[in-house]
């Protein structure tokens, strides 16, 4: 079974994100890259399922820059097959991200496409639902438990107040949440492999895709501090003051 | 020109605090971009949670009717509101971004080749939107162009909307689906019972974090602190990660963002992850034993304590209040 796994680079969880004092972005310097921690999920469920099933090929791909390498290399070295960089120099809103994914997949003919539920920069939690109706395939999104049996997927979703169970005929496309796996980290032999798998980088121009973009960011601002209010003493402090002075029991 | 279409979340014919949420939003919107407001619902019970929707404001609520809508699936959720666009000719879809709204909106935005904006906070005059970036480090005022866009809002950043003096009518459309396309199948849901309020719903959330240091312990220290207060439990990624709860009660970036009006977290550093999804609360208290836990920096009220010890405390000191 093929696997296709996009992939995005972000900043580190533990960065400080700082916004620029012209409203033009993030401060950069200093960030460390990492793979969104919900597409490293993915990444691993690609794994096991290829491992499980003892065969298949699990493919990488992004939409970004040259610097973008660093995470696909670090996706190999977990043990994906190959990877994809659809090279795109300038900022591009979700619609055309996904138009991009869509038509590369449509290409390579996967079974499933796995890609964590959403990034942690832009937080929009858009891309796999997107790719899912542009390739008129099922989708499980946020996704805790997968069961694949012959050509049916049976996926348990995380949702409001409880689990729901779906079922769908595969191509599909799956979205991770936080419990469906713990990834594992790229072994040394994984670095030195990783080296040497393919990365194929194709010009996001040369994919025939709609990329002018419908989503504008105007300006991008520091949201306002919240103050630090003081400690309390004891339990019997803090009661009495949440009672008589926040009045909030 | 500039109608809203709202998708209004329902099961079996009762509906959540977002729902009426997203009707507020739908209203502003529509105020904003010199249109009306229509709510849209679809699936069993539909009929009586339309009736109800109908006091709350929109100008007409209209019932999908098909087969394939009996029970909410993304595809066909999908085919039926595009369709609708299509016969309204409405400028903007909205939902609250609740687990159904996340998931449905972005398949409607590619459906209808529309730019969508995930969990926006304001409206403003200008027909720019806010929305927050990078676990609400950043604020982007943002446009959508176009003439059909999709927007789902964040149920902290609205008011529920207040019942109308007099209801709107309610029309059932029969939207065409491609049915062949559809091959999405409902399984089941395994609800989680609780008789305590809704995590976005409650006026007091306590949560946990990986101080408790076991499931066992959420259960026997945080809940009853929980309970003497009426509130609803919360937990952060890393008591989640370690498996003390589930998901469910996940709070921050990747969970649920709650804005009650007590926020007590209970063993929890506070990473920025955590603090995207409470910051907003309009009081916080933190208790820590370590007295430089980020969680102190947002905190109205901090103590710096053995949870062990002050958690059990706390509920005899809540308990003395009631009497």
């Amino acid at each position: 079974m093929k696997i296709l796994v996009p992939v995005k680079r972000v900043p580190d969880p533990a960065t400080t994100i700082r916004v620029m004092p012209d409203g033009s972005g993030i401060a950069t310097d200093n960030v460390k890259w990492v793979i969104n921690p919900f597409d490293e999920i993915a990444i691993e469920e690609a794994l096991r399922i290829k491992e499980k099933q003892g065969s298949g090929e699990v493919v990488l791909i992004s939409v970004g820059q040259t610097a973008w390498q660093e995470q696909l290399r670090t996706g190999l070295a977990m043990g994906a097959d190959r990877a994809i960089l659809i090279k795109a120099d300038h900022p591009l809103d979700t619609l055309a991200i996904a138009r991009a994914i869509a038509k590369v997949a449509s290409d390579e003919k996967p079974e499933l496409v796995i890609i964590g539920k959403q990034a942690i920069d832009d937080d929009s939690n858009q891309i796999g639902q997107m790719l899912a109706e542009m390739l008129g395939w099922p989708q499980a999104t946020f996704a805790s438990k997968v069961e694949l049996a012959g050509e049916k997927c049976t996926v348990v979703r995380e949702v409001d107040g409880g689990l729901e169970t779906i079922a769908f005929p595969m191509p599909a496309v799956i979205t991770t949440d936080l419990r469906l796996n713990e990834p594992r980290y790229a072994s040394l032999p994984g670095i030195m492999k990783a080296r040497k798998k393919p990365l194929n980088e194709i010009a996001v121009d040369s994919l025939g895709v709609e990329l002018a973009p419908k989503l504008k960011i105007k300006t991008l601002n520091a949201p306002e501090k919240r103050q630090a209010g003081r400690k309390v003493a004891s339990v019997e402090e803090l009661v009495q003051v949440l009672h008589t002075e926040a009045k909030v029991i | 020109m500039g109608d809203v279409l709202v998708f209004a979340e329902h099961r079996g014919g009762h509906f959540p605090k977002t729902t009426l949420i997203a009707v507020n939003a739908g209203l502003e919107m529509a105020r904003k971009r010199g249109g009306h407001c229509i709510a849209v619902l679809s699936g069993e019970g539909a009929p009586a949670a339309a009736a109800e929707i109908a006091k709350y404001g929109p100008s007409k609520v209209i019932v999908l009717d098909h087969p394939k809508l009996a029970h909410y699936l993304a595809d066909a959720a999908a085919q039926a509101l595009a369709d609708l666009v299509k016969k309204t000719g409405a400028e903007t879809v909205l939902a609250t971004a609740t687990a159904v709204g996340k998931d449905l909106m972005p398949r409607l935005a590619a459906r209808l080749g529309a730019p969508m904006a995930s969990e926006i906070i304001a409206i403003n005059d200008d027909g720019t939107m806010v929305r927050p970036m990078y676990a609400g480090n950043a604020l982007a005022t943002i446009e959508l162009d176009g003439p059909v866009r999709v927007v789902t809002v964040r149920g902290t950043a609205f008011d529920a909307a207040k019942p109308a003096d007099s209801a709107a009518p309610v029309e059932t459309v029969a939207p065409e689906l491609d049915a062949a396309a559809l091959k999405m199948e409902f399984v089941g849901f395994n609800e989680i019972k609780s008789d305590r309020p809704q995590l976005t719903e409650a006026r007091i959330v306590v949560s946990g974090g990986r101080g408790l240091k076991s499931g066992d312990n959420f259960k026997t220290v945080l809940e009853p602190l929980v309970d003497e207060m009426g509130a609803a439990m919360g937990a952060s990624r890393a008591a989640v990660d370690a498996g003390f709860v589930p998901n469910d009660l996940q709070v921050g970036q990747t969970g649920k963002v709650v804005a009650p009006e007590l926020y007590v977290a209970v063993g929890i550093s506070g990473a920025i992850q955590h603090l995207a999804g409470m910051k907003d609360s309009k009081t916080i208290v933190a208790i820590n034993k370590d007295e430089e836990a980020p969680i102190f920096g947002v905190a109205d009220y901090g103590l710096v304590a053995d949870l062990f010890k002050a958690v059990p405390e706390m509920v005899e000191e809540v308990k003395k209040l009631k009497h």
